[in-house]
């Protein structure tokens, strides 16, 4: 979410008719899509779903809503809205009447400052973390927590009130991390706001909550930042565990230096120590977080050669028919991969690549322009590390971007391959069914689902619900599964949908802005088998946060080889008498558990027989069947060796 | 859907929790309590824990109720933002009408690419400038207002004199004149957003907050391409 303003208004206008080059463009939209003319209503809306079911939906709590405005404030451009109804239309003071000009037929409404209060962004469901059994969800007004250890019926713990937005959390042992960017933000998480333009009392960073009591989180560190934190990232010291750093991402203005010294948004010309063109690094002593502080604000867009820190893409469009990108002097997200030493940065006109192996000066190692892309907004790695996938949050979240004329490579995601360090574009996505006028839609937060074998994401795309696609073809990207609702009003359009999607321990939980959270399951059907659906819910964290992606290995069980099995029978890349073996001696390896059980050393045999022709098949293959075969042959060979 | 209110719940949980006077119904008391209390248990989770405040650093936090936590009267708009938006409204119509004159008086592809894109992000921006302040029942100004004799002008705005010598111009001269006005609008608006946020209590509404923090950000990358055009003019 970037906020109100239209980056780029009515493009499709101008581009109408033109054909963009760039890449692979996937097919047009089905129009039978179930998606489309679905009902609009909050809690009533209609529903459309496919591979995946709901189990359960629980609406924002109490104290994160307006009462007046459940759903949120209308924004929409499609038809006027009538004065405010409850009866406080005092007339408004002739010094507002600026620039004196006759109303353009409107009466005149409240005073500003006066009730009712209205919704918009203010309580926004965000971002999402998870530990355990428990659930984090980010609002701009605050956090809950929830318990999901029945993800069929997850209950609220605890609802903190902290205002500030955007209200991105992290967690981390008993530590949880929240984002603060407006200038409401306050230190004492009051809801008052700062009325004063410069105030001790403000906070616009990252705050550091201690959760050992779920039920009463203290306050133990704010760590203010110039620009206010849009994202966080948390970043592993791989040499220190007593200490972890977090990657701030701030996009709002800078604040002024007399508020935070060493704050200065001038231009690098004018000031070369400007707080644009960087990143905040936030060092954590763990056993003190309270100490937390900013160690280095590096210049990562800076030119190799000449040093100078605006060296990456100076905003505007890339020739006739193309997007607008905005200016690189900032980042949106970054996605880190501590296993692979690599950082992903979506940073406004660039997507870079960067070796975090030194945590605390991180060096870039590429930067990618796209020619359709508004606002490099997150990545997302394969869980090989051989692919960054980048949004593009064109229209900032709150326009709708999805609409029929929209173009299928706006506001989508591009793949890029990455080889020796540098990335090569692919592909792109979009959630492919058209959406109306009244549902704000473009590309949004999303996790790998951890199917071995295959890359396999889960995204929001705000109000055009939930995409579940794979991209193991990077330039051929298709979609598996969807979920869909309705607009949250047929006629103006309200912020809402889905800002986060993400894959925890065997369950997809969705944050929707409006409506609360929403708890999935996958089912299984031609694009997705059972056994491909049992293998990623082998797949456990003690912790996670999407900004920080692990590396997912898979235990050598029947259900991952089964999985295996599956994908070289759906490309037809093994034989059908393989197969059968393969399973048959997986399926009598499942019952033993040591080399003590009877015909242990029979079925380790087996194994190790067909884990060498699998082997002699893959050598024989190519591509992504090869690299399954292997991935198969490891896979017998593990669970051989647990019965030896 | 809605959350149930928790007062229908705790009055239960009251009642059912009154203990019993007898030995042997003190027994079944006991499970009735039990059961009661785990009801409870469930019913406050079902219907809200309750909202914790926290603290500053190292400050206790504190219990606050639905009302106070939804409070936002002191963060909503003031007279400034309204200003402010009112004001954007003829500063980008402006912006439209230079854009306006492109078609006929320029020979360059590039400014007549740059005037459509002025065209629609500024007609799309008051529209939703317009929406702003029709859902907060405010003045809506009209966008000419700013060619009534004596009219104030926002920052950066061109005043009829300028506009009308631009209206006359043609070829490079036109082109040079139309990016030195544009440049001059644009750091206008940067001045309105400067501004904005020096007004106390300004600003604090989210939604104002994110668009001013855009304008900064669009209106700054804008007059960077058009300093390079006007460059490349110049050459």
């Amino acid at each position: 979410m970037r906020g109100l303003a239209i980056r780029v208004g009515a493009v499709a206008a101008i581009v109408g008719g033109v054909v963009l080059v760039g890449g692979a463009q996937q097919r047009p939209a089905d129009p039978q899509d179930p998606r489309i003319g679905l009902k609009a209503g909050l809690f009533d809306a209609g529903v459309a779903a496919r591979n995946m079911e709901l189990t359960a939906t629980l609406p924002r709590p109490r104290g994160f809503f307006d009462p007046a405005q459940p759903a949120g404030e209308p924004s929409g451009p499609e038809r006027p809205e009538p004065a405010l109804a409850d009866g406080t239309g005092a007339a408004a003071p002739a010094a507002l009447a600026v620039p004196a000009a006759p109303a353009a037929g409107q009466p005149a409404g409240p005073r500003p400052g006066t009730p009712p209060a209205r919704g918009g962004l203010d309580f926004a469901n965000s971002d999402l973390a998870f530990a355990g059994t428990r659930m984090w969800v980010g609002n701009f007004h605050g956090f809950n927590t929830y318990d999901i250890e029945d993800a069929r019926k997850p209950t609220l713990l605890a609802s903190i009130v902290c205002p500030g937005g955007q209200g991105d959390v992290s967690v981390w042992g008993n530590l949880l991390f929240m984002s603060v960017e407006q200038t409401r933000g306050r230190i004492d998480c009051g809801v008052q706001g700062v009325p004063e333009t410069v105030s001790k009392e403000r906070f616009r960073g990252v705050r550091i909550f201690d959760i050992s009591d779920l039920r009463k989180p203290r306050q133990v560190a704010a760590v203010q930042t110039c620009r206010g934190s849009h994202t966080h990232t948390l970043v592993p010291d791989g040499k220190d565990p007593s200490r972890i750093f977090v990657y701030g991402s701030g996009t709002g203005s800078v604040r002024p230096g007399e508020e935070l010294e060493g704050c200065s948004g001038e231009e690098p010309d004018q000031d070369e120590n400007t707080a644009l063109f960087s990143i905040d690094v936030i060092e954590v002593p763990l056993a003190a977080p309270q100490h937390a502080r900013i160690v280095n604000r590096p210049r990562i867009f800076a030119d190799e050669t000449t040093g100078a820190i605006a060296g990456l893409w100076k905003g505007g469009d890339h020739g006739p028919g193309t997007q607008r990108t905005s200016v690189t002097n900032q980042c949106h997200d970054i996605t880190v991969f501590p296993e692979r030493g690599l950082a992903a940065g979506a940073c406004s006109g660039n997507g870079i690549l960067m070796d975090i192996s030194d945590p605390v000066h991180p060096k870039r190692l590429d930067a990618v322009v796209d020619r359709n892309f508004a606002y490099w907004h997150s990545a997302t790695f394969n869980n090989d590390g051989t692919k960054v996938l980048f949004t593009d949050e064109w229209g900032g979240g709150t326009r709708p971007r999805c609409r029929a004329t929209d173009l299928p490579n706006w506001g989508a995601n591009a793949i890029f391959d990455i080889v020796d360090g540098k990335m090569q574009f692919k592909g792109y996505y979009k959630m492919p069914a058209p959406q109306t006028d009244t549902e704000n839609c473009v590309a949004h937060n999303g996790s790998l689902i951890p199917v071995p074998g295959r890359d396999i994401m889960v995204q929001g795309w705000y109000q055009g619900g939930l995409s579940v696609f794979d991209f193991t073809d990077s330039a051929n990207p298709v979609e598996i599964a969807f979920f869909d609702r309705g607009p949250l009003d047929q006629t103006q359009l309200i912020t809402g949908g889905y800002w986060s999607t993400y894959w925890y321990n065997g369950h997809i939980y969705a944050s929707e802005i409006a409506r609360g959270i929403d708890v999935f399951r996958l089912t299984p059907g031609e694009f997705l088998s059972q056994h491909e659906i049992d293998a990623a819910m082998l797949v456990r964290h003690d912790e996670f946060n999407a900004q920080q992606q692990p590396k997912v290995a898979w235990p050598a069980t029947a259900v991952v080889a089964k999985a295996y099995v599956d994908q070289l029978n759906r490309a037809k890349a093994i034989q059908p008498e393989r197969a059968k073996a393969v399973v048959a001696a997986m399926d009598r390896a499942e019952g033993m558990r040591s080399s003590r059980d009877r015909n242990a050393a029979t079925v380790v045999q087996q194994l190790d027989t067909l884990a060498g022709q699998l082997e002699t098949d893959a050598a024989a293959a190519a591509g992504r069947d090869q690299a399954r075969l292997k991935a198969l042959a490891e896979t017998l060979k593990g669970r051989a060796a647990r019965l030896k | 859907m809605r959350p149930v209110h928790p007062a229908a719940r705790s009055v239960a949980c009251v009642i059912l929790g009154v203990t019993m006077p007898t030995t042997i119904t003190r027994l079944i008391a006991l499970g009735l309590v039990a059961a009661a209390a785990a009801a409870c248990r469930s019913a406050s989770v079902a219907g809200g824990p309750g909202l914790i405040q926290p603290g500053a650093p190292g400050q206790e936090g504190r219990t606050v109720s639905v009302a106070d936590a939804t409070d936002l009267s002191k963060v909503r708009f003031t007279p400034a933002d309204v200003r402010f938006m009112q004001g954007m409204i003829g500063h980008h119509q402006q912006a439209i009408e230079m854009a306006a004159l492109l078609p006929s008086r320029t020979s360059r592809e590039d400014m007549k690419l740059l005037g459509k894109r002025i065209d629609v992000s500024q007609v799309d921006e008051i529209r939703m400038m317009q929406d702003w302040l029709r859902a907060r029942g405010q003045t809506l100004p009209d966008p000419h207002a700013h060619h009534q004799p004596g009219a104030t002008l926002m920052p950066g705005m061109l005043t009829q004199e300028e506009m009308a010598r631009l209206e006359a111009a043609t070829g490079v001269a036109f082109d040079r004149l139309f990016l030195e006005g544009m440049i001059k609008h644009h750091a206008g608006a940067l001045t309105m957003v400067r501004e904005l946020f020096a007004e106390p209590g300004a600003g604090q509404d989210g939604d104002i907050f994110a668009f001013a923090s855009d304008v900064e950000a669009d209106q700054q990358m804008e007059i960077d391409r058009m300093g390079a055009l006007l460059r490349e003019l110049q050459r």
